[in-house]
């Protein structure tokens, strides 16, 4: 979802509390051939290529969306810190609320993990990213490196207002009748329930070592799994698989299972979770 | 679990120079206006609307087109393909008095919905559409079951001349029908549903699809449809609303593009 307006609008009306973009690049690009997403036993893999209308193209796309209530996080993908830089510039200038860099993709080649991986390369886009545009920026990681607490320190050296973890990991299915991995790419990025503990892992190393706000991601499919990536240390969480496992209403739910919870065990903010398994 | 199941072609019939129908043992139930992912290995992965429906064995029908469909083409009994699904919402047909307006290869989803109409004894009416009398196919299998079946031809070699929708306002005038079923080329089922602003109207859309199952957001439409999870079919009330309809489609890195 995410890639239209009205793909948007709908999201809204279920209760999200803000709205990530697709990644956008600076060209339009159509991603892979099929099959681009499989359900496996406990997540789904995908390996869509980043497909998107280009950043033209998707300014009007979000400039319908002037009115819409909630904020808009633009999600950016770019091959160098020029890229990144204009591309940042031109999302902030449709009114998104905030700017996520992109750098943590496991599927396209030279566009994600490759920049993702160099703790140089990532300060440097987020600091030039950061003096171009005033609103906040985001930096999303990978899981799929070894050193993800540097990549973190490297994202808070360029001035990262947040860091997102985690992003896919990367992954292969083989159907053994034809004995060919069943994506056209191959290799894609695993998703959902079975991905989560991972992202519960890198947010409470990530928040030991950085105190910049941390937004979790990775197999939230339940009221009590944001909870756990809260109580890791992230201050939001980020919905996308679940809209499968629990329909496009997942967003209401996991907000009443959130309170539910809350009030069964006396919270009255989810401030005083923060974090709250570091003690 | 949405993983391709690799299964056999058992029955392949080349309903004219272009168009072929698979037949294979898939077991489970589909509902007409259901579509499957077809997997080509190698290939690609392409929806396909089921127009085949007999206890375990199900069949698609299909134009060559394309890539994925030309290699399609190139398959023969034997042969083996990945499928996965039912996906969509399939046709939900009420009424005593039907009528079915199928363009080109829309036809071939219809066919079962025709089926299962007749089964219920609805007293049913197909109109087929297509380019040239040479393209004809599912004509007998509609009439041997007892439908009355109706033929336009764009260029008049066989039956009505014009388009199916043209030959289905006339009939709406002299018939009083209880609903209309339709898939086509999206502008032909445009102005249908202009004729048919007062019945109950159901029809079968089209768009680039990727994940099929709700994710991607590839095929959505209006405010969030997605063709594959809340279609593909649509009610008249609904396309109303959607400004897309008949106008524009996505391409493949998500960008609108004119029909």
């Amino acid at each position: 979802m995410d890639e239209d307006a009205g793909s948007m609008k709908r999201i809204f009306t279920c209760s999200a509390g803000a709205i990530v973009t697709k990644s956008i690049g600076l060209q339009p690009r159509e991603g892979y051939p099929n099959p681009t997403v499989i359900e496996l036993e406990h997540g789904i893999l995908n390996a869509m290529g980043l497909p998107n209308p280009g950043i033209d193209h998707y300014s009007k796309e979000l400039l319908k969306l002037k009115k819409l209530p909630i904020p808009i996080i633009g999600s950016i993908y770019g091959a160098n810190i020029e890229e990144f830089t204009l591309l940042a510039k031109k999302m902030e200038q449709t009114g998104v609320a905030a700017v996520e860099l992109n750098i943590s993709c496991p599927h396209a080649k030279h566009l994600g993990q490759e920049i993702g991986c160099d703790p140089g390369l990532v300060q440097d886009i987020t600091f030039s990213v950061k003096n171009r545009v005033k609103i906040p920026v985001f930096v999303k990681i990978s899981p799929n490196i070894t050193n993800i607490i540097e990549i973190a320190q490297a994202a808070k050296k360029g001035h990262a207002d947040a860091i997102v973890a985690i992003n896919t990991v990367k992954a292969m299915k083989i159907d053994l009748e034809t004995q060919h991995p069943i994506l056209a790419n191959k290799i894609g990025g695993y998703s959902g329930k079975a991905i989560k503990p991972i992202g519960i892992r890198c947010v409470y190393e990530i928040a030991q070592s950085v105190d910049i706000p941390l937004i979790g991601v990775g197999g939230v499919t339940t009221g009590e799994d944001a909870l756990e990536y809260i109580l890791a240390g992230a201050s939001a969480v980020q919905i996308g698989s679940a809209v499968y496992y629990r329909g496009v209403d997942v967003f209401t739910t996991i907000c009443k299972e959130i309170e539910c919870w809350m009030k069964q065990h006396h919270y009255n903010s989810l401030s005083e979770l923060i974090g709250a398994a570091h003690a | 679990m949405n993983i391709p199941t690799i299964s056999r072609i058992t029955k392949s019939i080349k309903e004219n120079d272009e168009v072929k129908t698979f037949y294979f043992n898939f077991p489970g139930s589909v509902s007409p206006g259901q579509f499957y992912m077809i997997w080509i290995p190698g290939v690609d992965e392409i929806p396909m609307s089921v127009s085949y429906i007999q206890d375990d064995i199900k069949g698609i029908t299909f134009r060559k087109i394309g890539d994925a469909t030309n290699a399609l083409f190139q398959l023969k009994k034997g042969d083996t393909i990945g499928i996965r699904g039912p996906y969509g919402n399939g046709f939900t047909p009420k009424g005593k008095h039907l009528l079915f307006v199928g363009g080109g290869t829309g036809v071939a989803m219809l066919a079962p919905a025709v089926e299962q109409a007749r089964k219920k004894h609805s007293n049913t009416t197909m109109i087929i559409g297509m380019k040239t009398k040479k393209e004809l196919f599912f004509k007998q299998r509609l009439k041997k079951i007892g439908a009355k079946v109706l033929v336009s031809t764009d260029d008049g070699s066989l039956g009505f001349k014009g388009f199916a929708s043209e030959l289905a306002r006339d009939l709406l005038k002299k018939e009083p029908f209880d609903a209309v079923y339709t898939c086509g080329p999206e502008l032909m089922m445009k102005s249908l549903l202009n004729y048919c602003k007062k019945i109950p109207f159901q029809a079968s859309l089209e768009r680039y699809m990727k994940c099929s199952i709700g994710l991607c957001g590839q095929c959505c439409i209006g405010d969030g449809l997605r063709v594959c999870v809340d279609g593909p079919i649509f009610n008249g009330k609904t396309l109303q609303t959607i400004e897309d309809f008949g106008t524009f489609q996505r391409d493949a890195s998500g960008k609108k593009i004119p029909l």
